[in-house]
């Protein structure tokens, strides 16, 4: 990766996303300041007591409560906008994400399934169930998804893409009958489908923060295989890159990535897509450059959202709706923009 | 150029013994026995579906036979490690097709990928060495140019400088010049042949057209139905019996003054009735 990449995009990206996160903690309900905020997590990180003269109930809400919840949405955010970045890189197609394979309608599936179960009266803990029902659903899919693809022994991202959108028609089928059977209760599996980073704790940073950190790592490792990949199989292959051991790592590293964020937050749609896009257009195709790139670009990006919706708005939207909402219109923009630039769209 | 030919080899360079190959079900090519040699250019033609481009995607080990030897410098190909064989062998595709707007130099520098360790950056020897493939294949002008907006020409010309940086024993041409016009085929084929005459590298090539073949190639292996028909010496085994036994058209083969090789001149034989098109 070249350094003048990295002093002109990385490190403003990473100190906007450090002073940002700052900021978000002092926004909410209290009003705490930026030095009153470094000083609560400085003190909580020592293991010390609240630091004098400050609120012991703003340094238990900035600790215990708002920070958990806005590094999930930093972690989230990255994980999506990584694994995203992956799959268009995979599947050589910038529309594709985890949706376009079926992975996070696997996931919703898993979900939706276990909330049903309850209402049914299966005596199922939700903060453990949901989270593994969903990931099963996610690799499941890709696992069924790979199965159908398998005939075409290079694993050709027109037979991904087709076998992900078939598997994901039927799995949206089998949540509308879910949602059928909810019944009355159907508010519960809608309000998760509909994504919320609301009660997220240090239990869930513990999970996501290797994950980002390990998935992160180890897809940069493949970045440079992933540009050539972009020049078709035989050439790839051709320049010494294991095109289908590499298809197959990084699909189920990307999986396991969506798979964990969509386990904590519920679906949020749009970053993966719109993140990996947005970088493209302003850095370039390389991967060595996009992948770190998006991690903190989808991390600041769901940081914004899930802040505005906690503490800015007056009734909290579901985040998913909101980056749905923010974000399909920004991606038709630039859709269109492109198509009048010239040239392949993409 | 720094070729590695410390790793030189006597002997052929290919020895496939009673190789077979099929797609699933369907044979493509069958009980092919055939030496190839450093110090010819070899050409491989023969008509669509016989097999040519698969028997180069075997001789790169992109495929591996179902059944059959096929040795690379005296040694099994399946037992060469990919990594080593990339900096051996590089394939220039008929369609260089490239998904994302890298730019001409990104797209080349990634010749480098079989000689650079994962993070290191390109040397200044490498980054030479792009300057002057990219010059030598007429894109120096191009190098800040995202390949998705070049014309089908330059794309393929990008293709041939990618594999030149690639710095191969051999380069394998899969019909590369099959979407140019007659001036950038014959410049391309040039400046391959130049570096293939100061013996920097060895060519393999499948071609569409024998005429270019013709002024390429010193070898030329036919191929019909997945079988070799005929093989040789260019000026021996391009004759009208050949082309006849291959292409079932007729032909006239003469030495050109003019071009200083042989050239052909078609036409279908005169009992021909045009066929269906099954």
């Amino acid at each position: 990766m070249n350094r003048r990449a990295v002093s002109v995009w990385m490190l403003p990206l990473v100190a906007v996303l450090v002073f940002g996160v700052a900021l978000s903690a002092t926004l909410g309900y209290l009003d705490v300041s930026i030095p009153d905020v470094f000083a609560i997590l400085i003190a909580k990180l020592r293991g010390q007591s609240t630091p004098v003269g400050i609120d012991p109930v703003a340094a238990t809400v900035v600790a215990d409560v708002r920070m958990p919840r806005i590094l999930a949405a930093v972690l989230v955010g990255g994980l999506l906008g990584v694994s995203g970045t992956v799959f268009q890189a995979i599947l050589l197609n910038p529309l594709a994400d985890s949706y376009t394979l079926g992975i996070s309608t696997g996931a919703a599936f898993g979900a939706s399934l276990v909330i049903v179960l309850q209402i049914f009266g299966f005596a199922l803990p939700p903060g453990v169930t949901i989270p593994i029902f969903a990931f099963g659903g996610g690799i499941g899919t890709l696992a069924v998804v790979l199965f159908l693809a398998a005939g075409d022994r290079s694993l050709s991202s027109t037979s991904l893409i087709l076998a992900g959108v078939i598997v994901a028609a039927i799995l949206s089928a089998a949540i509308g009958f879910l949602k059928f059977l909810a019944d009355e209760q159907v508010g519960l599996i809608i309000f998760w489908l509909m994504g919320s980073l609301a009660g997220t704790s240090w239990a869930n940073i513990l999970l996501l923060a290797p994950a980002a950190l390990l998935g992160t790592l180890l897809t940069v490792y493949y970045s440079r295989d992933l540009n050539i990949m972009a020049t078709g199989d035989r050439a790839a292959t051709s320049l010494g890159v294991n095109i289908v051991r590499l298809r197959l790592a990084l699909l189920t590293v990307s999986t396991l990535m969506t798979a964990l964020a969509v386990s904590v937050s519920g679906i949020i749609g749009f970053v993966g897509l719109i993140v990996p896009h947005m970088l493209r257009h302003l850095v370039g195709p390389d991967n060595r450059l996009l992948i770190p790139l998006s991690f903190f670009t989808g991390g600041l990006l769901l940081l914004v959202a899930d802040t505005l919706t906690r503490a800015v708005l007056p009734v909290e939207v579901p985040i998913g709706v909101l980056t749905a909402l923010l974000g399909g219109p920004f991606f038709c923009f630039l859709f269109k923009k492109r198509q009048r630039d010239g040239g392949a769209a993409f | 150029m720094a070729a590695p030919l410390s790793e030189q080899h006597t002997g052929p360079l290919w020895s496939l013994s009673e190789v077979h190959f099929s797609y699933g079900d369907t044979p493509v090519l069958r009980d092919i026995s055939l030496s190839l040699h450093s110090g010819q250019c070899t050409g491989i033609l023969g008509p669509n579906g016989s097999g040519k481009t698969t028997l180069l995607d075997l001789l790169a080990g992109l495929q591996a036979p179902q059944s059959g030897a096929i040795k690379f410098q005296g040694r099994p190909l399946s037992a060469w490690p990919k990594k080593h064989l990339a900096r051996l062998l590089a394939l220039v595709p008929q369609d260089f097709m490239v998904r994302f707007g890298f730019s001409v130099r990104e797209v080349v520098e990634m010749g480098l990928h079989p000689h650079l360790h994962r993070f290191a950056s390109p040397s200044e020897a490498d980054q030479a060495l792009i300057d002057q493939v990219l010059a030598a294949t007429g894109i120096a002008a191009l190098t800040d140019r995202p390949v998705t907006r070049l014309s089908g020409g330059e794309k393929q010309r990008v293709a041939v400088a990618r594999a030149l940086a690639q710095r191969p024993t051999v380069l394998l041409l899969d019909e590369a010049t099959s979407n140019l016009d007659i001036h950038h085929s014959l410049e391309l084929l040039h400046l391959i042949r130049n570096r293939f005459e100061r013996q920097e590298i060895q060519v393999v090539a499948v071609m569409h057209d024998l005429n270019l073949a013709a002024f390429f190639c010193d070898h030329l292996i036919f191929l019909k139905e997945g079988r070799v028909i005929r093989q040789g010496p260019t000026d021996e085994v391009l004759t009208p019996a050949t082309i006849n036994a291959v292409y079932g058209v007729e032909a006239e083969v003469s030495a050109s003054a003019f071009t200083q090789c042989r050239q052909v001149s078609f036409r279908l034989p005169s009992s021909h009735e045009p066929q269906p098109i099954s």
